[in-house]
């Protein structure tokens, strides 16, 4: 028979640990994740998007209000998908990543709107210019994986996103649609 | 009055049939050059003007040009003047004909290319940038470099055809002295 002294210590480790892993940071799994963007060429839809993003999430399902959310994204992945176009976007006219390399976003106030829906306040820096942007995010739960979706317009001119010559809305729309699927592991049950 | 301007016209193409040739003519010599200038441009505002432009007017060329064979079928166009038809040997007949028969066939084939490699591209065309026409192929890399040569191989040879269609007619006109380029021109009062 093994003494409950014996035992003691490893139910105490058993129980830190469980604590630990309830307080632990969601991950974000950027192989299933994605980060589009569609601008308008002269009214041609044209998608475009982030290879390479990571997030710090701290997210509680029944405590929405405390939640912490940041994204970063690195500026000098984005592709249109020719060479000729991505070679154009890392310049200084558009998201000059050799001086800004990341844009990130850093999560304020988070509101729950239903369950799974969420309204994510927070301020969004490219090109070291930074914005107040609301977003909508839906979650949804399949095994041990939650899916966040969600669509937000955001303006290019403030964040001096095509500048110069391309500042012509006519030719380049001001609007600009994200879209993102955000897949995390770690997430409480809704 | 009709039945007699019907008779001493009856050696002249419709006044359609003319419109149609010498706008066409006139847009397919446009977009030839401007699709020539526009090929190696640098990124740039005006490389995506000339661009949407030119996919633009190619797409009236394209819609005109259905116009025209509809008439084409449904019109006959008047024969050859028996003075030149006497003059041409077997084979410039069968070339003549095989001229216009290939000439038509490309006034399809070079507009539906190049809005195929355009949807391959990733960049739908969207007429006068309020008109999105629907992709009927799959906006898909390395279908779009596939295609890409044969806009411009398809267009090279219709620019072949037209200078030998053009060359035709003037010898007709210049160096035989057949009065051959009138049936082309709208009806005056002589």
């Amino acid at each position: 028979m093994v003494s409950f002294k014996l035992l003691a210590p490893a139910f105490m480790a058993l129980f830190c640990f469980a604590s630990l892993q309830a307080q632990a940071q969601q991950k974000l799994q950027a192989g299933q994740s994605e980060i589009v963007f569609v601008s308008k060429q002269m009214g041609v839809p044209v998608e475009g998007r982030f290879k390479s993003f990571d997030a710090q999430i701290n997210f509680d399902p029944a405590k929405p209000a405390t939640a912490k959310i940041n994204f970063s994204v690195d500026m000098a992945s984005a592709t249109l998908g020719s060479k000729e176009t991505d070679a154009e976007l890392v310049k200084p006219d558009w998201f000059y990543t050799a001086k800004f390399a990341k844009a990130s976003f850093q999560s304020g106030a988070v509101k729950s709107n239903g369950v799974g829906k969420y309204e994510v306040i927070g301020k969004l820096s490219i090109k070291g210019l930074t914005q107040d942007i609301t977003v909508p995010v839906s979650l949804s739960q399949t095994g041990g994986l939650t899916t966040a979706v969600g669509v937000f317009a955001l303006k290019r001119l403030p964040f001096k996103i095509g500048d110069n010559e391309w500042s012509d809305t006519s030719m380049v729309a001001d609007d600009v649609q994200v879209k993102f699927k955000f897949v995390l592991i770690g997430v409480a049950k809704l | 009055m009709q039945e007699v301007n019907q008779s001493s016209h009856s050696n002249k193409y419709s006044l359609p049939a003319v419109l149609l040739h010498w706008l066409l003519a006139l847009g397919l010599a446009v977009l030839f050059v401007a699709g020539l200038f526009m090929a190696d441009l640098p990124v740039s505002p005006l490389r995506l003007k000339l661009f949407n432009w030119h996919k633009w007017a190619g797409i009236c060329v394209l819609t005109l040009s259905v116009l025209r064979l509809l008439w084409r079928v449904t019109h006959r166009p008047p024969p050859l003047p028996a003075e030149i038809q006497q003059h041409m040997p077997a084979w410039q007949q069968m070339a003549h004909h095989a001229t216009q028969y290939a000439m038509y066939a490309l006034f399809f084939i070079v507009p539906l290319v190049g809005w195929a490699y355009s949807s391959a591209a990733g960049y739908p065309v969207v007429v006068f940038g309020v008109l999105p026409l629907p992709d009927f192929v799959t906006s898909d890399k390395a279908l779009a470099e596939l295609i890409k040569p044969w806009h411009e191989i398809s267009a090279f040879a219709l620019a072949g055809l037209v200078g030998l269609h053009v060359a035709a007619a003037l010898k007709h006109q210049l160096v035989d002295k057949h009065a051959l380029l009138q049936r082309m021109l709208p009806a005056r009062r002589y």
